[in-house]
């Protein structure tokens, strides 16, 4: 039983900006669907009073004082850009994607 | 020629440096031409800081010169999983897309280690973006079992483990986010430990999956473990889950008496799953336990099995959003000639990136996407808490948990990389602690038959590292065998 | 057919703390491009988030204002998608467990006033901004902005016209002034406004489809944009077609709203709660210390001024408008000027005075404890009104104490009698015509001879004691 479609591996990998080919995507259906599978043991369990874990710790209120310090220069701050000016980040041409 | 340091642990060369017998640059010497011997054949490193180290191990030098006291880790040669930023050398997670990448800041851990003096012999490898556990997934090199080199290390901080293991260093820092500690350190025969979530500052340690993530050392014994952990432990205000809870003297907590602990064996970890050689080496380890006092019974963890589908639904789905930073823009590889934005970030990342990571964000984004999200993700927030809930209640009845820390020793490498599901259910006894948030160790419990180390894992209540260190402090002085060296050369 | 508008507003205040809201970096406006920026709000390799005590401090005090339930129990979430001005390709926001839920604005059109449902207030980091045609058709990214606090207030579909929302968005700029939580100014984006806007047939309970109208950069395209998308929608229904839901976005050159085609894929958002915060529990005290630290809110300063200081309802508006007119009204009283003469003061020559100079009532150089020494010096009959008229714009250029002023000009009022009297029998004497007008019941032309009792004495004599003088002459 294959778990998922190419379609939604399709849309998927449209959401997480992955480009796949044929043979890839045709590959990830098969291994998907097993994980996937697999992970359907959870259904087992009812889980309708549980309260779902968000966090390990019980902390809560951790903040920082609104206090400014220091940034990081310009330059260090692009050192690591694949494309700038020396003032921005530089990326090709956005087309309407949002 | 000068001594060979390499094989010491931080502790004695604590006591050469206080006492005299040798300098923080000779031992640094030492490892560095260790180092040049083996690391062709283990290929830990993925960087390695020679000059650097060299400067450092001067700075603990010109201090004993002048009659100031150090730490007690001054000196000592530590490596560091490519995973952690460092303002020095470069940070990639072994991954295509972060290749040459220079963190301007170095993660708190590093900080913290440089202000004990500690010497960084540079950075080791790892699975890209530590997913993995055999740490074949890295884009810079397969690393061997330095007990047999056709072997995995275990992964996904396989470069940390044999790195200590083939005194290529004295301890390292690796990070475990579902046994990436425990498994290699039990893999390769080493020390290795997962603290509680919260006990060790996360800042910059690139983030795999941010609820499970901790950062923890490999070291040589129980004793060297203490002292990394007295340095790198405690409250960071940069990390919001770093908990503001006192940390102790660990290398005062650990006393050769445990007569007071009560060691449960949780009975669904003792399966057929279980390789029996692996459950013989565990049994006879509790025995040993048990000789010494500690009192032993058998708890339940009921929901052992659901812990694996639990992790890979909230760590691929963590993952999901962490690595979608990776876009080109900012840092990092970036693919050429593309013509607009979206089309930057399909090829970046689908160059960039490996296999298992491709697979593992397309799962999370599945799990997380519109009308799986209940089916996935919220369901496995709330098995995870029943998981915890059955280590809480183990907890009411002992002080520690004694499992194996992984059901095979060290295999072939390539014997699992077909398979993902097969690679994924290797993580069975390693998985839960961190969906649990607590801490967990495994410390070397002999050599199977063919010569391969097995893990001894123990698990601790939350923020209860000091009782864990104690046991395998124990164990370690009781347990009438040293598993040696590897014979590398 | 009559058509009746549904409109919603979703506005986006950037919350004016000193630092970032998951970093240390400054917010300040218009610094040079990625300057302030560390790694945190460049979303680099290994850092953490750390909220700042004070958006969730200003957050609440919004919530409150806007008669929000405050949640004692919220967290925030990712919220994942892909553009170049997010630097972690996820943006932190809050999804299902907002800071503030539940709340009202209450708004006044035609003299009507009318509660407005406030569905939710959440905290979330803002994006980088985007320089678009650097040259060679790439985009410059500055992250600056990226991270700066946000305050996402979204209101219920309950705003009827183009009118009532802009209504709305002032009333929320006023409450937003007064908390002094941002500087809401929409043409430098500290504040920003979306619509949504749906026509149905008056009478109709079910809503039609509706549109997202984006990209409105000032308080004077609200109501433009609005009008127009409502018009469309009724003239796209009226000619049989069907109102497509999308995003528009106003464009101001045309003057008309213009569809943003996007990419068919779906938001498919994949919220889920940040790992990396933990949750922030509102205790009680926590929300009563926010709640007593609370300034006077327009709406119930107004009222109070209508109360206290007998003002009428307009003039109360009026000095209510802003804070710092509200207070700089007070500290005048306090200096000891009566309220009516003060309101007129204000509301009339001051205004009109920081208008022309394009200033606002904070920067004036007038202080109030000068205005209320004017409002004296005219009282005690030093000065005549007509005469302060001239006072008050040397006091404004200058900055000087108006009796400095008056004593250096020599502006003081004439009020000795005899040399008035002497004056009146002179104006008396050298007008026959309208003396006699006025003597045979023309009381017109008092008027007339007053003024030239004013003129003789350059505009200083007392205008109470010329009428008096006047009166009792003319009588003879
Ligand atoms: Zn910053």
């Amino acid at each position: 039983m294959t778990k998922i479609t190419k379609a939604d591996v399709e849309y998927v990998a449209a959401l997480a900006q992955l480009s796949l080919d044929e043979v890839t995507k045709e590959r990830l259906v098969g291994e998907l669907s097993d994980i996937l599978s697999y992970m359907d043991k959870l259904n087992e369990l009812d889980t309708r009073d549980i309260e779902p874990m968000m966090h390990v710790l019980p902390m809560t209120n951790v903040y920082r004082d609104d206090v400014v310090g220091p940034s990081l220069d310009r330059e260090t701050a692009l050192m690591n850009a694949p494309k700038t000016d020396g003032e921005y980040f530089l990326v090709p041409r956005i087309l309407d994607i949002e | 020629m000068a001594r060979d340091w390499s094989s010491a642990t931080g502790h004695e060369i604590h006591d050469a440096l206080h006492h005299g017998t040798a300098t923080a640059s000779d031992i640094t010497q030492s490892f560095l031409r260790r180092i040049e011997a083996v690391d062709g054949k283990v290929r830990a490193y993925v960087d390695i800081w020679k000059d650097h180290a060299l400067k450092q191990a001067e700075n603990v030098d010109s201090r004993l010169k002048r009659g100031q006291t150090i730490g007690p880790l001054a000196g000592v040669p530590f490596a560091i999983k490519d995973v952690l930023c460092t303002k020095h050398g470069h940070t990639t997670c072994c991954s295509r897309i972060l290749k040459g990448y220079r963190s301007p800041f170095d993660a708190t851990v590093i900080e913290r280690l440089e202000q004990a003096g500690v010497v960084f012999l540079g950075k080791v490898n790892m699975d890209e973006f530590a997913m993995g556990s055999s740490t074949e997934n890295s884009s810079v090199q397969v690393t061997r079992n330095p007990w047999d080199l056709k072997c995995v290390p275990g992964g996904s901080s396989g470069g940390s483990a044999a790195a200590v293991v083939a005194d290529e260093c004295v301890a390292s820092l690796g990070s475990d986010t579902g046994g990436s500690i425990r498994q290699p350190a039990a893999l390769c025969g080493c020390v290795g430990m997962k603290p509680t979530y919260g006990r060790v500052s996360r800042y910059g340690l690139v983030a795999f999956a941010s609820s499970l993530d901790q950062i923890g050392p490999f070291t040589k014994d129980v004793e060297d473990l203490a002292l990394v952990m007295n340095v790198i432990s405690g409250r960071d205000e940069r990390d919001s889950t770093s908990a503001d809870i006192p940390v102790p003297n660990y290398s005062q907590a650990l006393r050769d008496d445990i007569s007071d602990i009560t060691v449960g064996l949780p009975k669904e970890y003792y399966t057929d799953a279980l390789n029996p050689e692996m459950r013989q080496k565990i049994e006879s380890a509790v025995k040993i336990l048990e000789a010494r006092g500690a009192k032993v019974i058998e708890v339940s963890l009921p929901h052992t099995e659901y812990a694996i589908a639990v992790y890979y639904i909230i760590c691929t789905a963590e993952a999901s959003a962490n690595l979608a930073r990776f876009d080109g823009v900012r840092y990092g590889y970036r693919a050429p000639k593309v013509a607009d934005v979206q089309e930057m970030y399909a090829k970046t990342k689908t160059d960039g990136y490996g296999r298992e990571v491709q697979r593992r964000i397309l799962l999370g984004t599945y799990v997380l996407s519109s009308g799986y999200y209940d089916a996935y993700y919220l369901k496995a927030q709330k098995v995870r808490a029943l998981i915890r809930k059955d280590f809480e209640e183990a907890f009411q009845k002992c002080n520690v948990i004694a499992t194996p820390t992984s059901p095979t020793p060290a295999f072939e490498i390539g014997a699992k990389t077909a398979d993902p599901l097969e690679m994924y259910l290797s993580d069975i006894y390693t998985i839960s602690v961190n969906l649990a948030g607590i801490p967990g160790l495994s410390v070397p419990c002999g050599l199977t038959q063919s010569g391969l180390p097995s893990g001894l894992q123990l698990l601790g209540k939350p923020f209860d590292e000091a009782t864990l260190m104690r046991v395998a402090y124990a164990y370690e002085k009781n347990r009438g065998f040293d598993i040696g060296k590897p014979p590398l050369t | 057919m009559q058509y009746e508008a549904i409109i919603g507003l979703e506005v986006h205040v950037e919350l004016n703390t000193q630092s970032k809201v998951f970093c240390r970096c400054s917010t300040k406006f218009d610094a040079p491009p990625n300057t302030n920026v560390c790694p945190v709000c460049l979303g680099m390799p290994g850092v953490l988030p750390v909220l700042n005590r004070a958006v969730v401090e200003s957050a609440v005090a919004v919530g409150l204002a806007l008669n929000c339930t405050v949640s004692s129990w919220s967290k925030l979430d990712r919220k994942n998608y892909f553009y170049p001005d997010l630097a972690k390709n996820y943006q932190i926001s809050q999804y299902d467990l907002p800071l503030c839920r539940h709340g009202s604005l209450e708004i006044e059109v035609n003299g009507q006033s009318k509660r407005i449902g406030i569905t939710r207030a959440h905290i979330e980091e803002d994006t980088a901004r985007n320089v678009h045609d650097i040259g060679g058709g790439e985009s410059g990214v500055d992250f600056n902005r990226s991270g700066v606090p946000l305050l996402e207030i979204v209101s219920e579909p309950e705003l009827r016209s183009a009118q009532e929302a802009y209504a709305y968005l002032l009333q929320l700029k006023q409450i937003l002034q007064y908390l002094n939580v941002s500087d809401c100014n929409m043409e430098e984006g500290s504040l920003r406004a979306e619509a949504n806007v749906s026509v149905r047939p008056v009478g109709s309970t079910k809503f039609g489809t509706k549109t997202e109208v984006k990209n409105i950069a000032s308080f004077s395209f609200t109501q433009r944009a609005i009008d127009y998308e409502i018009k469309r929608q009724i003239q796209t229904l009226e000619e049989g077609g069907t109102v497509r839901q999308e995003t528009r976005g106003w464009d101001d050159r045309s003057g008309t709203t213009v569809s943003q085609r996007s990419k068919e894929s779906a938001h498919d958002y994949r919220y889920f709660p940040e790992p990396d915060l933990v949750p922030i529990a509102m205790d009680e005290t926590w929300v009563k210390r926010i709640r007593e630290a609370l300034p006077e809110l327009p709406q119930a300063k107004r009222a109070r001024f209508i109360e206290q200081y007998r003002l009428s309802a307009y003039d109360a508006g009026v000095l209510t408008s802003s804070k710092a007119m509200a207070d700089y009204f007070e500290s005048v009283l306090k200096a000891g000027a009566a309220a009516k003469p003060a309101a007129n003061w204000i509301m009339g020559d001051l205004q009109a005075l920081l208008t022309a100079a394009k200033t606002e009532i904070e920067s004036c150089s007038i202080t109030p404890n000068h205005l209320s020494e004017m409002i004296r010096l005219i009282e005690d009959g030093t000065i005549s009104g007509k005469i302060a008229k001239h006072l008050l714009v040397d006091m404004f250029q200058t900055g000087k104490a108006p009796k400095a002023l008056v004593e250096e000009k020599g502006l003081v009022q004439i009020s000795d009698i005899s040399w008035l009297e002497q004056v009146a029998r002179e104006v008396i004497v050298a007008n026959p015509g309208p003396v006699s007008d006025y003597r045979a019941g023309k009381e017109k032309t008092f008027g007339f001879l007053v003024g030239q009792v004013m003129k003789a004495s350059k505009g200083k004599a007392n205008p109470k004691l010329v009428n008096d003088i006047l009166k009792q002459q003319l009588a003879k």
